[in-house]
């Protein structure tokens, strides 16, 4: 009887072998990658010396050349702002034709497809790019953030218009609503505060990424960055990452701060 | 004024779930769909405001075979036929006048509608509504902060702002309390009689059915199997639309 109804129930947790020899193989590839790598304690150890050498380079901080760390830090704040914008300004529209929920596959196709382009390629890759094709300049980083944020704010708004509930669609739909007042009145309402959310996250993002395309001509505080660095003015270096950090965080103060607005 | 013919609906292609339906509803009073749950009710009421295309088969109202307009012409005719949900389905997020105001929608330009720039009248027309159903003094509140009853006042009044010349209402009591029901049920009455709009009312419940339909169409297998007044139904046609006999008694 016992052996009859454990036959019939099997056991409660069974193992998944598959997943076992996953494990197993991982493993054994981040050993083999380790050492190609030569990540040896030995080279590790004369790293954190010359490090050390580096760390005391930096400091104190130099700020003598304020003017320069704040015509980047400016150019920086602008090119993550306007790039920002333009980015909400595409992908919103390109959102709404990449939903599969409202739009046919006609639609969603070339949307979606166009998304994952932007979504190709690094940030500095595709500045590079641009720095090409439009020349050295804060255009080039613009378009470079333009790119990002438009693939990156078009993919999680398309899955935001997804999740909306169809019920509320309906309804407005069946009073005879154009197709523009169902989107303003069924489906902005449902993924507005979740768009705030985004909008916010990717300013976050392109903040971060506005001082990082400098570093490749497309202007900003990264190409004084980068020049610092190749002159050794380590102490220099240290004041412009200090200013990064702090402009970072007053960002995220003032995200937080307009997402709450938003929230109500 | 509402002529439904040979309506068929497959979702699946041949596994029809509307098989040929022959109905005419006049121009007042309100009918009443019975039937057990898939047997397509929803779907056909659907049907008649193209919210789901029929397979084939024809539907004319006021006239015109909606069944075969295009798109600008539904939404036209859309506009004159009022609808009221199981799950109200309200805006959430938008406020008691705003979920009002969508009953307009068809009336005035997305940009206008964007902006919140209704006419007047209606307006005026939409605190009536809410004095109507008594909410006048939740018009600003949102509607995800409403009970059940008052959600399908709200949606009930969004249909009213349609001035509808048919109104559809699929399962408008089946996520209410009795006492609730029988309230939705008593407004949908009274402004049927007022305004003398027909009404077309999907409704589990027989007894709800009974009291305040003045004709019950019983449906199975998504075919019509009674059609006749209040009284005329016996616990015959009961067994032959929802099937068995021991939930009777």
């Amino acid at each position: 009887m016992a052996a009859r109804t454990g036959s019939i129930r099997g056991a409660a947790f069974p193992a998944h072998w598959a997943a076992r020899a996953a494990w197993v193989l991982f493993a054994l590839y981040l050993a083999y990658a380790a050492s190609r790598l030569e990540l040896t304690p030995a080279r590790f150890a004369a790293g954190l010396e010359h490090g050390a050498r580096f760390v005391s380079r930096l400091f104190p901080p130099d700020f003598h050349r304020w003017e320069l760390l704040v015509k980047g830090m400016v150019e920086s704040l602008q090119i993550a702002v306007v790039a920002s914008a333009l980015g909400v300004l595409i992908a919103t529209p390109l959102a709404l034709l990449g939903a599969r929920n409202l739009m046919p596959a006609w639609a969603t196709w070339p949307a979606r497809a166009l998304m994952v382009l932007c979504r190709t390629f690094h940030p500095v890759i595709v500045a590079i790019l641009f720095v090409k094709a439009v020349g050295f300049g804060a255009l080039a980083g613009i378009l470079a953030l333009t790119l990002a944020s438009v693939g990156f704010l078009g993919k999680l708004m398309t899955e935001a218009i997804e999740e909306i509930s169809l019920r509320q669609v309906e309804a407005v739909r069946a009073t005879g609503a154009p197709f523009m007042s169902v989107v303003m009145y069924a489906v902005a309402p449902q993924v507005f505060s979740r768009f705030v959310g985004f909008v916010s996250y990717e300013t976050d993002a392109n903040l971060r990424n506005s001082t990082m395309v400098g570093i490749v001509g497309a202007g900003g505080i990264g190409g004084t960055l980068f020049a610092a660095f190749q002159r050794f003015d380590y102490d220099f270096v240290c004041a412009i990452v200090i200013t990064i950090i702090a402009l970072i965080m007053a960002g995220e103060v003032l995200t937080v701060r307009i997402k709450k607005v938003f929230r109500a | 004024m509402l002529a439904i013919r040979r309506l068929t609906k497959e979702y699946v292609p041949g596994k029809p779930v509307l098989r040929g339906i022959d109905l005419d509803v006049g121009g007042r009073g309100i009918t009443a769909v019975i039937g057990p749950s898939g047997t397509g009710k929803s779907t056909l009421i659907r049907c008649i405001n193209r919210l789901v295309e029929p397979t084939s088969g024809e539907i004319v109202f006021e006239n015109e075979s909606i069944t075969s307009l295009g798109r600008a012409e539904l939404r036209r005719v859309r506009r004159r036929i009022g609808m009221v949900f199981q799950e109200y389905n309200l805006v959430e997020r938008l406020t008691v006048m705003e979920n009002l105001l969508c009953g307009r929608l068809g009336y005035v330009s997305p940009f206008k509608a964007w902006l919140r720039r209704y006419p007047q009248r209606d307006i005026e027309r939409a605190f009536d509504l809410l004095e109507t159903v008594g909410l006048a003094a939740h018009a600003q509140a949102r509607a995800d902060s409403l009970s059940g009853g008052q959600r399908q006042r709200v949606g009930i009044a969004r249909a009213m702002m349609q001035e509808p010349r048919l109104l559809l209402a699929d399962e408008p009591t089946s996520s209410l309390d009795p006492k609730t029901s029988v309230e939705i049920m008593s407004l949908m009455r009274t402004l049927s009689d007022r305004h003398g709009f027909p009404v077309i009312i999907n409704i589990h419940n027989v007894e709800l059915a009974r009291r305040f339909a003045d004709r019950i169409v019983g449906m199975t297998g998504g075919r019509l199997v009674f059609d006749g007044a209040p009284d005329a139904i016996t616990e015959q046609h009961l067994k032959a639309i929802y099937g068995g006999e021991d939930w009777l008694h």
